[in-house]
């Protein structure tokens, strides 16, 4: 059933990707047409970076850490980042799919989103199905065009391989009060970082969340939330400089978030002002094979935190600056040298971005990062654009 | 985990145990048909505002408060013609309401009563920020109004049987006395025909379609996008050669362009509501039309 809606969705991207090519035709082949009135909706995300690092990129690691794939500052020099397609559109009155097709730099593809949602249930109740982004914390559900900075957080990076995405099937419901009460629960594949391996015949992850949010009076508006993940591993491989580890356990996550959003009269067009901050922390236990060595056990509660503010002083342009912060946690003698060893090493990063929006459908940013997660400072440097074309689906809060 | 179950439970009891409110909810995007639905539904109905008229309807964001009101919304009632694609249909996917979704009686769009102008022939982003179905701004035309308020009083008729024949009372009532101030109006509007103007946005097209006013330039050089210096010069140098009386602008949008090119071109600023509550005078539908025409009037003295 997947692999056929998958299999159409490419289709779909194939016949995007033409479309895209020549803008014109499609729109004038789209007016008036009965065959394709009820194409999906299809936009296409551009990004690249030209970035610029003092340490190799190649070594970089956190102590304390064994990291996910891709938990890293990204490519040397010019390359293109995730270019994203998304097709999505409602199926019929009961339903809403969407579909998002990641196409990354070195020329491999991967789905990012194909899901299933009610639209029809009502009473508050959205069931989805299928692969997307955990509903966990706040950064998590946002797609990287929609990031602020060039990276995420450092705790996104290091506890939650960047972001957690996975096959499952999701439920939400929305209290019926004026404070926006949402609750969620979600049963997953547990094939995504920290869980690995799809442990448990494929029913390796679960998670729970609440969110709460509002307004304070016409200017003022935020979201704050509780998120737990569950995660088992078996055999989970990471790689270190010294070649691969294993972990078969089980990791425990818990997130606090909130967003504050600032716009005079709720008219965030001249100026506005955005502050966000999480805390995330995660409780391994299990055992730990490091690269060469034998299994031992393994019982860790690593954390991390970030805060920051993003401000836009005049129409069009933004300035930002963050901070991150992380914590490993000893695991004792058994793994003295290996990944996990924190080395007394406390991981942090300042950064600074500005961004010039031309229209809501593009973006140019610069970033600075002192990147202090490693053990000698990288002083990273990036310039970015992203770019979206055609229909540009409307952003969660 | 067992105490969020047990917290769930608690809650939903409490929503089951609140009086469910006879009033119809409905849930307006923007404060003209807020103060349409409170007029045709009187007593039965229960209405949210989701915006004001300082923020620009094009750029709300989809706050967490307003997808908890619009969760319990009977009835929604926007714009439509894409104007709130930017964040409606984030709200709609998060509310869980199955009755306000697109195809349902529940969801209501202005737009689809009445005749639509500027329909572009062909669209690309290169055009800025146009809307493909034509312009959506219908609020700014009395006439218009009018037969959006016939189609709210059939559909709140539809959704709450109950209160029908009230709805229908009510909007005859109001026709009535509406019909009688667009004649008002346009007699009010006579001096206005011909006058031309600069506009801000491409906002007002309904408005002067209705009047007979002439928009000669735009401050934004392409709709949605910000006016550059550049352009205002350029708008600065045409009105040298074919004057204008007037810049119209709506009060949420940033009043320096406007203003600039005023002092230049030695016209004044009419600053009008756009929608009610726009200004002091436009308290309410009455309202908005009665100071709209009283500012474009002065401003042509």
């Amino acid at each position: 059933m997947r692999r056929g809606y998958i299999k159409t969705a490419a289709a779909l991207a194939a016949a995007a990707l033409l479309g895209a090519l020549s803008p014109a035709a499609a729109w004038a082949a789209g007016a008036g047409s009965p065959s394709n009135a009820f194409n999906p909706a299809i936009g296409l995300i551009l990004s690249g970076t030209y970035a610029s690092f003092s340490n190799d990129p190649n070594a970089y690691a956190i102590p304390g850490f064994a990291l996910g794939e891709e938990s890293g500052p990204g490519e040397r020099g010019f390359s293109i980042g995730e270019s994203e397609l998304a097709i999505y559109a409602n199926v019929d009155p009961d339903w809403y799919a969407m579909f998002t097709l990641s196409m990354h730099p070195d020329n491999t593809t991967s789905v990012e989103n194909a899901y299933v949602q009610t639209t029809g249930l009502g009473h508050g109740m959205t069931l989805r199905a299928g692969r997307f982004f955990s509903g966990i914390g706040y950064l998590n559900e946002q797609h990287s065009h929609k990031w602020d900075f060039v990276d995420t957080a450092l705790a996104y990076r290091a506890l939650l391989g960047t972001q957690y995405g996975d096959d499952g099937v999701q439920v939400r419901w929305l209290a019926p009060t004026d404070l926006f009460t949402e609750v969620g629960a979600e049963w997953l594949r547990g094939d995504a970082f920290p869980g690995g391996g799809a442990a448990n015949n494929g029913r390796g992850a679960w998670s729970t969340f609440v969110h709460f949010g509002g307004d304070v009076g016409i200017s003022n508006s935020w979201r704050a939330g509780v998120s737990y993940l569950h995660t088992d591993a078996k055999d989970r491989q990471t790689d270190s400089s010294a070649g691969t580890d294993s972990f078969t356990g089980t990791s425990k996550l818990i997130i606090a978030d909130f967003v504050w959003k600032w716009a005079p009269n709720g008219n965030p067009y001249t100026h506005n002002f955005k502050l966000q901050g999480e805390y995330l922390q995660r409780s391994d236990d299990g055992l730990f094979t490091p690269a060469g060595q034998g299994p031992a056990s393994y019982s860790a509660k690593p954390s991390g935190w970030y805060l920051q503010g993003v401000y836009q002083f005049m129409p069009r342009w933004r300035i930002g600056l963050r901070h991150d912060q992380l914590k490993a946690d000893d695991p004792g003698a058994a793994f003295a040298g290996t990944v996990l060893d924190p080395r007394g090493h406390t991981p942090k990063r300042d950064s600074a971005m500005i961004d010039f929006a031309n229209s809501e459908f593009s973006r140019l940013r610069l970033q600075y990062n002192r990147d202090r997660s490693g053990l000698t400072t990288d002083n990273q440097w990036y310039v970015q654009y992203i770019m979206s074309l055609g229909a540009h689906g409307a952003h969660i809060f | 985990m067992k105490t969020l179950i047990k917290w769930l439970i608690a809650v939903s009891c409490l929503a089951a145990l609140a009086p469910a409110g006879a009033a119809v909810q409905v849930f307006a995007c923007e404060p003209t048909w807020g103060a349409l639905a409170k007029t045709l539904g009187g007593e039965a109905v229960s209405v949210y505002t989701a915006t004001n008229a300082y923020q620009d309807p094009h750029h709300i964001q989809a706050r967490p408060s307003l997808i908890a009101r619009l969760r319990r919304a009977d009835l929604l009632v926007c714009d439509g013609a894409q104007l709130e694609i930017g964040w409606l249909p984030v709200l709609l996917r998060q509310a869980g309401n199955d009755k306000v979704q697109p195809g349902q009686p529940g969801n209501f769009a202005a737009t689809d009563h009445v005749q639509l102008l500027d329909k572009p022939a062909s669209v690309d982003r290169s055009q800025g920020d146009i809307h493909p179905a034509g312009n959506p701004h219908i609020q700014t035309d009395p006439r218009r109004i009018a037969k959006v308020a016939k189609a709210l009083a059939e559909r709140l008729g539809a959704i709450d049987p109950d209160h029908a024949r009230q709805y229908a009372k009510r909007y005859r009532d109001f026709d009535a006395r509406w019909q009688a101030a667009v004649a008002r109006w346009t007699e009010q509007a006579a001096p206005l025909r011909g006058v031309k103007v600069v506009v801000h946005h491409k906002g007002w097209v309904y408005l002067l379609d209705w009047l007979g006013l002439k928009e000669v330039a735009t401050l934004e050089p392409k709709p949605g996008v910000p006016p550059s210096a550049s352009h205002l010069s350029e708008v600065l140098g045409q009105l040298r050669r074919q004057p204008a009386r007037m810049v119209i602008r709506a009060a949420y949008q940033d009043p320096r362009p406007a203003q600039w090119l005023a002092e230049h071109a030695h016209i004044p600023v009419v600053v009008l509501p756009f929608t009610v509550g726009g200004t002091d005078g436009a308290k309410d539908l009455f309202g908005l039309f009665d100071d709209t025409i009283a500012r474009l009037l002065k401003g042509a003295q």
